[in-house]
C-alpha cells in the first residue's frame, strides 16, 4: 500500500521534466486537446463559418447530418456545426470572464485576509465568503438575470459572483502556509512590507493551486452558462447558444433527435476536457495527490 | 457544543438577514415601478394604482423591506398578483414536488455512490477502478438536463417505460407518482452520484493509508476486512459532509429539471412567475429555498459537531 512513485520523481524546478511529465499524463494530453478543439472552433467562428448562423433556409430545414452539413439543420434550416462554432465563442466568453472576476476579486481578499490573519478584516472577510457561500447560486443567478434581463453580460455577473468566495478561499488558506515559511520571515526581516511580500512572495507560489482551480471553475461556469441558456436566460436570439439549442430541441426531440444531441456534447466534450486538464494540472503541480481524487 | 450552537445558530440568522436584504435590494434597484413592470405597459392608471398600494409601493423603501420580512416571519408571504392566491399555499402545493424529488434523488445518488466508491477504492489501480473513474468523470462532465432529455428519448418515446413529463398528483396513487418522478430523480442524482463516488473513493484510499489500517493488517486482518472494519467507518466522515451539501443543491438544482419534465414544483412555479412578472412569488420563493438551504447546511454542521467534537473548537 506505500506509495513509493514519489522516488521517481524529477527534482523540483525541472521545466524540462516537467514538460515531459506533462505529456505522459494522459488527462492532461486529452483535456488539452479537447479543450483546443472548442477554443479553436470558437476562434474560427469569427472570420468563418461553413454557413450563416442566422440565416434560415426553410427549404433544409430539420435534415439529419449530411456532407453538406455535417450535424444537420435545425428547424430554421440553420446549420448545426456553424451554430456549435459560434455556441462554443459565447459559453467560452462567459464562463472566462466569470473566472475572471472571481480572480480579480477573490485573489486579493484572500491576500489580504491571509496577510492580517486573525484580525477582524480577516474575520469579515472570510464569513462574508460564507455567506456567499452558503447561497444557492443556481437560484440567485436566477432571480439576477430574470430581473435585470437576460443577456449575457448578467449572465456574467451572476456566475462570476459565485466565484469570488472560491478563489479567495483557496488564496487564503494556500497563503497561510506560506506564511510561516522562512524566506517570508527573511523578506520581513530585510523590511517588506505584507502587501509587498504578499505580490511578490505569496502570489507566485500560489499560482498553481489558482490554475488548477480556475480550470474546474471554467468548467462549471460553461455548465452554468448552458443551464441558464437553456431556461432562456442566457445570450438573447439570433446569437446561439448550446443550452438553447437544446431548449428549442426538446419539443422535436421525437423525430429529429440529432438536433439534441449535438450541442449536448459539446458542452459534455468541453467540460470533460476543461476537468480532464484541471486534473492532470494538478497531478503535475502536485504528484502527491496523483490517483486520489 | 451549546456555545457551538449558538455562534452557529446566530451565522445562520445573520445569513438570513443579509439574504434577505440582497433579494430585497434586487427587486427593488429595478429599473422603474415594480407595479408598472408587473403590469405592462398596456396597465390602466387605476389598477396601477391598486397594485402600488397592495405592494405598498406608497411607503418608504424601509417600511416596505420590514413589513415584507415582518409578514414571512409570520408565515405571510404575500399574495400572487396572477393566481389571486396566498404564495404559502402556492408553495406549500408545489414543495409536495420538489422535496420527495431531492429526497429521491439523493437516496438514488447514495445508494449508486456507495458501493461504486468502495469497489473502486478497494481494487486501486485495477480495470474497475478505471472504469468507475471514468463513467464519473463522464457523471460530472454531463450537463443534467440534457441527460434528461436523452432518457426522455431513449425511455418515454421509444420503450414507453415511463411517460415524458407531467406529475398525476399523490392522490392518484403512491407507485404512480413516484414512477413520474424516476427519470427526473436519475437525470439528478447522476452528477451527485458521481461527484460523492470520487469523494467515498478518495476518502478511502487516504484513510487506508493510515497507521490504524496498517496496525490493522498488521493484526491479521485481510485488506478487505481491514476496509470495513476500520476504514469505512472513518471515512464517512468527507462523505456525509458532501452528502449534506449535495441535499441542499438538489433542492435548488430541482428547478431546471422540474423544466425539462414539465413538473409542477417550486422550480416551474418561479419561471411561471418570472414570465408573468409576478415579483411577489419569485421575491418570496426565492427566499424560501435560500433559507431551506442554509437552514440543511446549518443542520449539517451541528450534526458533525455532535459526531466529532474535534469540529466544535476548529476555525
Amino acid at each position: 500500500m506505500t506509495d513509493l512513485r514519489t522516488e521517481n520523481l524529477p527534482p523540483q524546478g525541472a521545466p524540462v521534466r516537467l514538460w515531459g511529465r506533462a505529456l505522459r499524463s494522459r488527462n492532461l494530453v486529452i483535456g488539452l486537446l479537447l479543450t483546443l478543439v472548442f477554443a479553436l472552433a470558437a476562434l474560427i467562428s469569427f472570420v468563418w463559418t461553413p454557413f450563416d448562423v442566422t440565416g434560415m433556409d426553410i427549404a433544409n430545414r430539420i435534415k439529419p447530418p449530411s456532407w453538406r452539413n455535417p450535424l444537420g439543420t435545425d428547424h430554421f434550416g440553420r446549420d448545426i456545426l456553424s451554430m456549435i462554432m459560434v455556441g462554443a465563442r459565447v459559453s467560452i466568453a462567459v464562463a472566462f470572464v466569470a473566472v475572471g472576476i472571481g480572480l480579480l476579486f477573490g485573489v486579493p481578499l484572500g491576500l489580504w485576509a491571509a496577510a492580517r490573519k486573525g484580525t477582524l478584516l480577516d474575520e469579515v472577510i472570510m464569513r462574508g465568503n460564507d455567506l456567499v457561500f452558503a447561497f444557492p447560486s443556481l437560484i440567485i443567478a436566477i432571480l439576477i438575470t430574470a430581473i435585470f434581463g437576460p443577456s449575457a453580460f448578467n449572465a456574467i455577473i451572476a456566475i462570476g459572483i459565485f466565484n469570488i468566495p472560491v478563489f479567495a478561499r483557496l488564496t487564503r488558506s494556500g497563503a497561510l502556509t506560506l506564511w510561516q515559511r522562512d524566506y517570508i520571515l527573511a523578506a520581513r526581516v530585510a523590511g517588506k512590507g505584507a502587501a509587498r511580500i504578499s505580490v511578490e512572495h505569496i502570489l507566485p507560489n500560489v499560482t498553481n493551486l489558482l490554475i488548477v482551480q480556475g480550470t474546474i471553475q471554467f468548467s462549471l461556469g460553461i455548465l452554468a452558462e448552458a443551464g441558464l441558456s437553456y431556461v432562456g436566460l442566457g445570450v438573447q436570439p439570433p446569437t446561439p447558444s448550446w443550452g438553447r439549442m437544446l431548449a428549442e430541441s426538446q419539443t422535436m426531440i421525437s423525430f429529429a433527435p440529432h438536433m439534441a444531441l449535438f450541442p449536448g456534447l459539446a458542452i459534455l466534450l468541453t467540460v470533460l476536457g476543461l476537468n480532464l486538464m484541471g486534473d492532470g494540472l494538478r497531478d503535475l503541480f502536485d504528484p502527491k495527490l496523483r490517483g486520489r481524487s | 457544543m451549546l456555545r457551538y450552537t449558538l455562534t452557529r445558530l446566530l451565522s445562520l440568522a445573520i445569513s438570513l438577514a443579509v439574504a434577505s436584504v440582497v433579494i430585497f435590494l434586487v427587486i427593488e434597484i429595478l429599473p422603474g415601478d415594480p407595479a408598472a413592470f408587473m403590469l405592462g405597459t398596456n396597465a390602466q392608471e387605476d389598477t396601477l394604482a391598486a397594485l402600488r398600494e397592495q405592494l405598498g409601493l406608497n411607503g418608504s423603501m424601509s417600511e416596505r423591506y420590514l413589513s415584507w420580512v415582518g409578514g414571512m416571519l409570520t408565515g405571510d408571504f404575500g399574495t400572487s398578483y396572477t393566481y389571486r392566491t396566498p404564495v404559502a399555499e402556492m408553495v406549500a402545493d408545489r414543495l409536495w414536488i420538489s422535496l420527495p424529488l431531492a429526497i429521491y434523488a439523493l437516496t438514488l445518488s447514495t445508494v449508486i455512490a456507495f458501493p461504486a466508491g468502495i469497489w473502486a477504492a478497494s481494487r486501486r489501480g485495477s480495470a474497475a477502478d478505471v472504469g468507475v473513474m471514468g463513467v464519473t468523470q463522464l457523471g460530472v462532465a454531463i450537463p443534467n438536463f440534457w441527460f434528461a432529455m436523452l432518457m426522455v428519448v431513449v425511455f418515454a418515446v421509444n420503450l414507453r417505460w415511463f411517460s415524458a413529463g407531467g406529475f398525476p398528483g399523490w392522490d392518484e396513487g403512491f407507485w404512480i407518482s413516484v414512477k413520474a418522478l424516476t427519470l427526473p430523480a436519475i437525470a439528478l442524482a447522476l452528477p451527485q452520484a458521481s461527484i460523492l463516488a470520487r469523494v467515498m473513493r478518495s476518502a478511502l484510499l487516504d484513510t487506508l493509508s493510515e497507521d490504524f489500517v496498517r496496525t490493522a493488517r498488521a493484526k491479521g486482518l485481510s485488506r478487505r476486512q481491514a476496509l470495513w472494519r476500520h476504514a469505512l467507518r472513518n471515512a464517512l466522515i468527507p462523505v456525509l459532509t458532501i452528502i449534506g451539501l449535495q441535499f441542499s443543491f438538489l433542492l435548488a438544482g430541482g428547478i431546471i429539471i422540474e423544466n425539462v419534465f414539465f413538473l409542477p414544483g417550486l422550480g416551474r412555479l418561479i419561471f411561471q412567475s418570472i414570465s408573468a412578472r409576478d415579483l411577489i412569488v419569485v421575491e418570496s420563493v426565492v427566499m424560501l429555498l435560500v433559507f431551506a438551504v442554509v437552514l440543511v447546511n446549518f443542520m449539517v454542521e451541528i450534526a458533525y459537531a455532535l459526531v466529532d467534537p474535534r469540529l466544535r473548537h476548529r476555525r
